[in-house]
């Protein structure tokens, strides 16, 4: 007993015995040197470049590529496209989670890897294979052209592969999530008599919902930053078909760097805008993942 | 019918979770996947091979898959740099630094590639640093690996840092009191705890550079056998109207992502197993 009371008392309280599980100073200093020099190379002045750019040839200019007709279609258009895939892909996600985290059944981790495929798969691809699909000669093209459909180089294309691209984020964090809440408390619910609605709203949704609106966070950062996938469906209609990122394409290869840099920076400050709000709801997901791992051991 | 497929539960919506999980599944991922399958198999084997051989196209897995290893590689050695500094040390500022390092994923790819471009051109901040020593980033592959380090950059830092976090640090003690110097530890007890999720993010930040395209195009100057990406070239196969040609080559790339996704969940399953 006392042997264990000793070692238990020494690590942080004196330096010495310390000192052997931790690096020299100037071996600390020059590791978070190097860390820093990589990340200010890397991310930090990438990051301030975009905003410099923009502003480069002054704040009316700035102002006046962020109010001109053919942005604001495009800041338009990306805002529509985002309304529609986050929650399709937000109900989706509650689906999905629902069966695999409450219920046993065979095939399930199959489906939990069909469900990540969106991830690992080139978002060119992701815009190819809707083009095989509906495109004028692909397997339903022909039929679209006689009903006068349009869904490739028009919006609903722009929607379906931006719903590809942002399939799994949803359902990715809301999985382990609510396997780790366990099901004692739904069953408790549904054997008090309430229905299943009743004990989706009240018991399931109130301890999920920073994962659901975490998950959300992303889903929407990706769906109205997406490129690739959304320029081989778009045809880049400028005024109709073209989202923020192939607005700011269009722009720079028009070498109107300053104006493509504006737009950029909206851009910009949506991504700093998710990492912040990310951070704040990264804690509460956190407080009730582990609220779950307590309901489970007792 | 159902009892034998799944364990019994009091919980109602099973089957209206399922079906239509399965059913958005399969609409939206499955069919349209299988798509590009079917329109390849349209080809005969001596067409497909000949699509997915020829000169210009090798250049471009040579470029597409080099570049992206290396990037992968300096990700794996400052990423754990980076999961160690912020585990292990306090300095100003950690938090944000912290939370920054997520830009990639949250930053718009076309945004990233712009800005890496104006940055590392022979005028740029940076490319002027490198111009009077004859190298030249933006526009050659050597941009390419630029912006491959920029969008991998999260995934071992994000992978690392949890082990990190939830080491004992009574096995460095262990070590450190039977008389291991510093290098020792780390060497033979915290880099063998750490490693596979050190394997794990760097399998991931391949294979989100190997199918990356919006952050990679600008900089890369885009030259047929020298600077041009896989996903490139099936855009302007595409644009061509040379849909057997795109599709071919999709096929390709998507069978190689399949092995990685395999690839990486064995990693991930062999991590979780070492951690418990």
């Amino acid at each position: 007993m006392d042997a264990t009371a000793a070692i238990a008392i020494t690590p942080a309280s004196q330096p010495g015995r310390v000192r052997a599980t931790q690096e020299a100073p100037w071996i600390r200093r020059a590791l978070i040197g190097t860390a820093l020099l990589f990340l200010t190379l890397f991310l930090f002045i990438p990051l301030v470049s975009v905003f410099y750019e923009g502003l480069k040839k002054g704040v009316d200019v700035y102002f006046a590529s962020l109010v001109e007709a053919d942005a604001v279609s495009a800041i338009k258009l990306t805002l529509i496209t985002a309304a529609i895939a986050v929650p399709l892909n937000l109900v989706f996600g509650v689906a999905a989670a629902w069966a695999i985290a409450k219920f046993e059944f065979r095939g399930k981790n199959l489906l939990i890897t069909l469900i990540d495929v969106p991830f690992s798969v080139s978002p060119v691809i992701a815009g190819l294979i809707y083009v095989l699909i509906f495109g004028l000669q692909g397997w339903l093209g022909p039929w679209l052209y006689e009903h006068d459909i349009k869904i490739i180089f028009a919006v609903p294309g722009i929607v379906l592969a931006t719903v590809f691209i942002t399939f799994p984020f949803i359902a990715r964090e809301l999985i382990p999530l609510m396997q780790a809440q366990g099901t004692e408390e739904e069953e408790a619910a549904v054997v008090l008599g309430a229905n299943g609605w009743q004990t989706f709203f009240r018991v399931t949704l109130p301890n999920i919902k920073w994962g659901l609106l975490y998950g959300a966070i992303l889903c929407n950062a990706r769906a109205m930053g997406e490129f690739g996938a959304v320029s081989v469906v778009s045809g880049h209609i400028r005024g109709s078909t073209n989202t923020m990122p192939l607005h700011v394409e269009i722009l720079y290869n028009e070498y109107n760097f300053a104006a493509a840099f504006a737009v950029a920076s909206l851009l910009a400050v949506l991504a700093l805008v998710t990492l912040a709000l990310k951070s704040v709801v990264e804690g509460r997901t956190a407080a009730s993942r582990e609220q779950g791992h307590d309901h489970r051991s007792a | 019918m159902a009892a034998t497929f799944r364990q019994h539960s009091v919980l109602p919506g099973f089957n209206l979770a399922l079906g239509f999980t399965l059913l958005y599944l399969s609409l939206i991922v499955l069919l349209p996947l299988s798509a590009a399958f079917i329109r390849t198999a349209e080809l005969s084997w001596p067409e497909f091979w000949a699509i997915v051989t020829t000169p210009r196209v090798v250049a471009s897995y040579r470029l597409t898959f080099g570049a992206s290893l290396a990037a992968a590689l300096v990700n794996a050695l400052f990423g754990l740099l980076v999961a160690w500094v912020l585990v292990r040390y306090r300095f100003p500022g950690k938090r944000i630094i912290d939370a920054l390092v997520d830009l990639p994923f949250a930053l718009p790819t076309a945004v990233a590639g712009i800005a890496l471009t104006s940055l590392y051109a022979a005028n740029g901040w940076i490319g002027r640093l490198f111009e009077p020593f004859g190298i030249k980033i933006a526009f050659t592959p050597l941009g390419v690996f630029v912006a491959l380090t920029f969008i991998g950059l999260p995934f071992v830092v994000r992978t690392v840092q949890p082990v990190l976090e939830d080491m004992e640090s009574e096995l460095e003690e262990a070590a450190a009191t039977l008389g291991a110097s510093r290098w020792q530890t780390f060497g033979r007890v915290i880099f063998p705890t750490i490693f596979p999720a050190l394997l794990t993010g760097f399998a991931l930040a391949f294979a989100r550079a190997v199918g990356e395209y919006g952050s990679v195009i600008f900089i890369a100057g885009n030259m047929p056998m020298v600077s041009e990406i896989t996903p490139l070239l099936i855009i302007t196969k595409l644009e061509q109207y040379d849909y057997a040609g795109a599709t071919a080559l999709a096929v390709v790339m998507l069978v190689i992502s399949f092995v990685l996704l395999l690839l990486i969940n064995l990693l991930q399953w062999w991590s979780r197993r070492r951690a418990a």
